[in-house]
């Protein structure tokens, strides 16, 4: 048994020192958002924070995590109270079949996190690691910037309301 | 004042006066007269296109150029033992690049290390080797060099202590270690390991990088081939003393040298990246003859440590060795991060070499594999290449170090590394401050086609 802080909660799993957090997430604390890609750290998919730094956790094992604090997508914002980030990415429809998307807005809140307001250039850098064959790289950068205002903002405007993009 | 003692005072004199002319036309060189900047359309197209492959084969974009910077401009800091030496702008500015060298300017900043106005240049350019370089190879250097963008940047401060930030001193510097004469063919030889030794002496400078320096910072002849540092990677060894598990031969070294991998071998990183995306996009023809040569210098291996190879290789089949029991933080994560690429069986580039054929796991010296697990190797643009991800976000610096323990003890029969954990602290510092400085390391060639698909 070892305990694993995600989202702020303490869980007691039983898991092997070299399981994968991906599997743990997903099967055991039924966390879904980080989602199985290659399984070889080589497509993002499976992208979470862990001590505000953007990590693959589907090459990072069990023993690496202890005393770590482990943030999922679900742990930022909930579908009626979303992060800035997660709104943005709605605002600027930014996901088509979305199976890359919650491992990109983990990479982009970590960026978000040390850098407030991240260049063009930046961003391309920093999310260099992720696929996305739906090619809806344009609205990612879009939403990324976005989010940089909406975090900058107190009480942010929607975009309905009529933002600048 | 008496006879003899005048007559000593003359003799003393006569040395002085000469010892000073001596010094003189060895320290001092005349200004070579500007010139207008000649334009592009002063070189002929052929000529450009051979000095673009001959500049891609010396590998000069990669210090004449800063991450993010324009090609060729300069500014990169080269750390020495004696401080930081900035490359220099050679796009054909000019007031601040070459545009007002004439060849006879550059020809001899390439032989002999002067710039035009007859000061010494640092031998971090490697005038040292450039001696080898034809009179009709140079002439297609400049005259590739002088059809590029100019680029208005001027050159930055050299941070060097004394006596090095003196130029006169390099003079001494020259007399001790620069040889003139130029590379002479072996007629024992075939023309295609000819080529390749004109090649590696000369204009590809190898052995800056692979060959370790004396106290001043010159090439130990004795030791040629047997290692050396740059940038906090560790050169291997191409000689007798490379580990490399399996040796090396000339269709490995071409293969390496053309694709940036190898499966006996594993993937070119760090400066050498950079050498290999370069050598992608020369002629086929000059890459096999540098493997020719090159595989000459490996020679074949002692039988000893042919056997230490291949002991390796069999402990590695084993896989229940004394590595897993001893060391369980380094095996479970060695499961997780290493093996679902490292054992998939898959064939490189997209699967990982089998590390009991990595010679970073089996060097003197864990600094490479402290860099590629802390960042990994980015794939290059729009070719099949080889991928990692970088571990630094997930491990700290004491579990980079367990695992490096474990692949040396469970991949090498070397005995353990010492000290593995200022390694990695310092691997960590370090390239943080490569990644930043040092030009794109996945830059696509021109046209990616021109690297032979694997």
């Amino acid at each position: 048994m070892m305990t694993l802080k995600v989202n702020g909660r303490e869980h007691q799993v039983d898991a092997d020192p070299d399981t994968p957090l991906l599997y743990v997430l997903r099967e055991d604390i039924k966390l879904n958002a980080a989602k199985f890609g290659c399984g070889l750290g080589q497509c993002g998919a499976c992208t979470v924070i862990v001590d505000g730094k953007a990590v693959l956790s589907c090459v990072t094992p069990m023993v690496l995590l202890e005393g770590k604090q482990v943030t999922t997508l679900e742990g930022l914002g909930t579908a009626s109270e979303p992060a800035p980030i997660q709104r943005a990415f709605m605002e600027e429809q930014a996901a088509q079949c979305g199976y890359c998307i919650a491992g990109i807005m983990m990479r982009a809140q970590a960026l978000l996190q040390r850098n407030t307001k991240p260049t063009d250039e930046q961003i391309r850098t920093e999310l260099d690691p992720h696929l996305c064959r739906c090619g809806t790289h344009m609205r990612i950068l879009r939403a990324v910037h976005r989010a940089a205002r909406l975090m900058d903002t107190a009480d942010a405007t929607p975009a309905a309301e009529g933002r600048a993009r | 004042m008496t006879g003899p003692s005048r007559l000593v005072a003359g003799i003393v004199a006569v040395v002085l006066l000469g010892g000073a002319a001596i010094a003189f036309a060895i320290v001092w060189r005349p200004a070579i007269a500007a010139i207008e900047p000649p334009g592009p359309q002063a070189f002929d197209a052929a000529l450009v296109k051979r000095g673009r492959d001959l500049a891609a084969i010396g590998n000069c974009n990669n210090c004449h150029t800063v991450r993010g910077g324009k090609n060729f401009a300069g500014g990169l800091p080269v750390p020495t033992p004696f401080g930081t030496i900035f490359s220099s702008n050679i796009t054909p500015d000019a007031e601040t690049g070459i545009g007002r060298w004439s060849e006879e300017a550059f020809r001899r900043a390439m032989r002999s290390g002067f710039n035009r106005e007859g000061q010494h240049l640092y031998p971090t350019f490697p005038y040292d080797h450039f001696t080898n370089v034809s009179d009709e190879d140079d002439r297609a250097l400049y005259a590739f060099l002088m059809t590029r963008q100019p680029v208005r940047a001027a050159a930055r401060e050299n941070q060097l202590s004394f006596p090095f930030n003196q130029r006169f001193a390099i003079a001494g510097w020259k007399l001790l270690f620069l040889r003139h004469d130029t590379y002479q063919p072996d007629n024992q030889q075939s023309a295609e390991w000819n080529r390749g030794a004109y090649l590696v002496e000369g204009l590809a400078h190898c052995g800056a990088c692979h060959t370790p320096r004396n106290a001043l910072g010159a090439e130990r002849a004795s030791a040629q081939f047997a290692g050396g540092d740059v940038d906090n990677w560790h050169a291997y060894a191409l000689n007798d003393q490379s580990r490399a598990a399996v040796p090396w031969d000339a269709d490995a070294l071409f293969a390496y040298l053309r694709d940036g991998f190898h499966p006996d071998h594993g993937t070119a990183r760090g400066p050498m990246a950079e050498v290999v995306g370069n050598l992608s996009s020369v002629p086929s023809s000059d890459v096999r003859a540098i493997a020719v040569y090159m595989a000459g210098v490996s020679r074949t291996p002692t039988p000893d440590r042919k056997r230490q190879g291949e002991a390796a290789l069999e402990q590695a089949r084993s896989s229940s060795g004394p590595a897993s029991q001893a060391n369980a933080a380094g095996a479970s994560i060695y499961a997780t991060a290493c093996a679902s690429c490292h054992e998939s069986g898959r064939p490189l580039p997209f699967g990982g070499v089998n590390l009991a054929r990595s010679t970073a796991i089996a060097s003197p010296d864990p600094r490479n594999l402290a860099n590629i697990v802390l960042s990994g190797v980015q794939a290059v643009e729009g070719e099949r290449s080889p991928i990692m991800p970088g571990f630094a976000n997930s491990m700290t610096d004491a579990q980079v170090s367990a695992l490096l323990s474990y692949l040396r003890a469970r991949f090498s029969n070397q005995p353990p590394w010492s000290s593995v954990e200022k390694t990695v602290q310092d691997a960590r510092r370090a390239q943080t401050a490569f990644l930043v400085k040092s030009p794109a390391p996945h830059g696509a060639p021109a046209d990616p086609q021109q690297r032979e698909k694997p």
